[in-house]
């Protein structure tokens, strides 16, 4: 990057901050490799601020399929609120095989469907990414190696566009949770434990949604 | 990219791309260059890798062009990690290059294993 078009972006980052408009919700967007738990984590959301769901969970990989949009999530954490629009996104990866599907009892038409809708999934995550998210809930399933390129790319990704990104060591309720792995893989960031399908630690969870996003 | 790119049952094409080679190119160009050269069944080896933003644009397109009859996606490592600890608003702002990192892509469907550590990427592909 040039110093010039690095100098005109800094600029406009910290224009964009200066003047943000602090009435309208802030959309952090749930990013993560597939199956790391972040519909899971999104309904868990939704459920306790709201009271209705987002998207339907499932063990299949590629279940979320387009980005989905709660608004108007109210948090309430230490006296203050925080209002957040919360974007669950497609799990992100560099390959889509429909043979993957069959596995999961699927016709091969089925299959061929979803790995086309899971392609053009990925692709609208990248695309919130770089021009609608104002920051990151990044979801990791911490029975799983961090030290993956996916990983690495988007936490880069992530970095070079100066959104705050809070860490999610999540699955912490499952006997093979390791979240000292994904603190190793990320030292820069904060990691937090949570299970979003038991809702364990989940107030720690809130308090640095708030901090973070507020 | 390359010319001997037809199939080959002789063995499997590896392209070294130079940084100077990729430093010339626009975004999308080098991100044709990658796919193209992938498409064919080549591995892409990039001596100064990518930035996160081509990186973003790369799976975007990646993702564009799976095809369930034919193209599944692209593996993809490299080193030293992307981490940019050091590339806040100051770092941007003297204009400090990005960390090159040597960068491993090739077709997902040939493959079979792609392995990091901190100083070794190792790969086995099939013909």
């Amino acid at each position: 990057m040039g110093l010039l078009t690095g100098l005109r972006d800094s600029i406009s980052t910290v224009r964009n901050k200066l003047f943000a408009d602090d009435s309208e919700p802030r959309r952090i967007g749930i990013y993560g490799p597939p199956n790391a738990g972040k519909t899971t984590l999104a309904n868990r959301i939704a459920r306790d601020w709201t009271g209705d769901a987002i998207g339907p969970e499932s063990a299949i990989p590629h279940e979320t399929r387009r980005a989905r949009r709660k608004e108007n999530v109210e948090i309430e954490r230490n006296g203050k609120s925080v209002t957040i629009d919360v974007v669950d996104t497609p799990g992100v990866a560099t390959k889509v095989d429909y043979e993957e599907f069959l596995d999961h009892d699927m016709e091969k038409e089925e299959a061929v469907r979803r790995s086309r809708e899971a392609t053009e999934g990925v692709a609208e995550a990248m695309h919130w990414l770089r021009e609608d998210v104002d920051g990151v809930i990044y979801v990791l399933d911490s029975t799983n190696d961090p030290f993956t390129q996916v990983n690495t790319m988007l936490i880069g990704i992530i970095e070079s566009r100066d959104l705050p990104v809070l860490i999610l060591a999540n699955k912490i309720d499952l006997e093979e949770s390791n979240i000292q792995r994904i603190e190793n893989a990320f030292p820069q960031h904060e990691t937090i434990p949570s299970s979003a399908l038991e809702g364990e630690n989940m107030d720690e969870v809130y308090t640095k949604i708030a901090e973070y996003f507020g | 990219m390359s010319e001997a790119t037809e199939p080959d049952d002789r063995g499997v094409q590896i392209d070294l791309i130079s940084g100077e080679r990729m430093r010339d190119l626009a975004s999308m160009e080098k991100i044709r260059t990658i796919l193209d050269s992938v498409h064919d069944g080549n591995i892409v080896v990039l001596e100064q890798g990518l930035t996160p933003d081509e990186e973003s644009k790369l799976i975007e397109v990646t993702m564009s062009e799976i095809n369930p009859d034919g193209f599944n996606g692209i593996e993809i490592e490299s080193y030293p990690s992307s981490g940019t600890t050091e590339q806040g608003f100051i770092g941007r702002l003297m204009g400090k290059q990005e960390d090159t990192k040597l960068t491993v892509i090739g077709p997902a469907d040939r493959i079979e294993t792609l392995h990091k550590d901190e100083n070794l990427i190792s790969t086995l592909v099939r013909r």
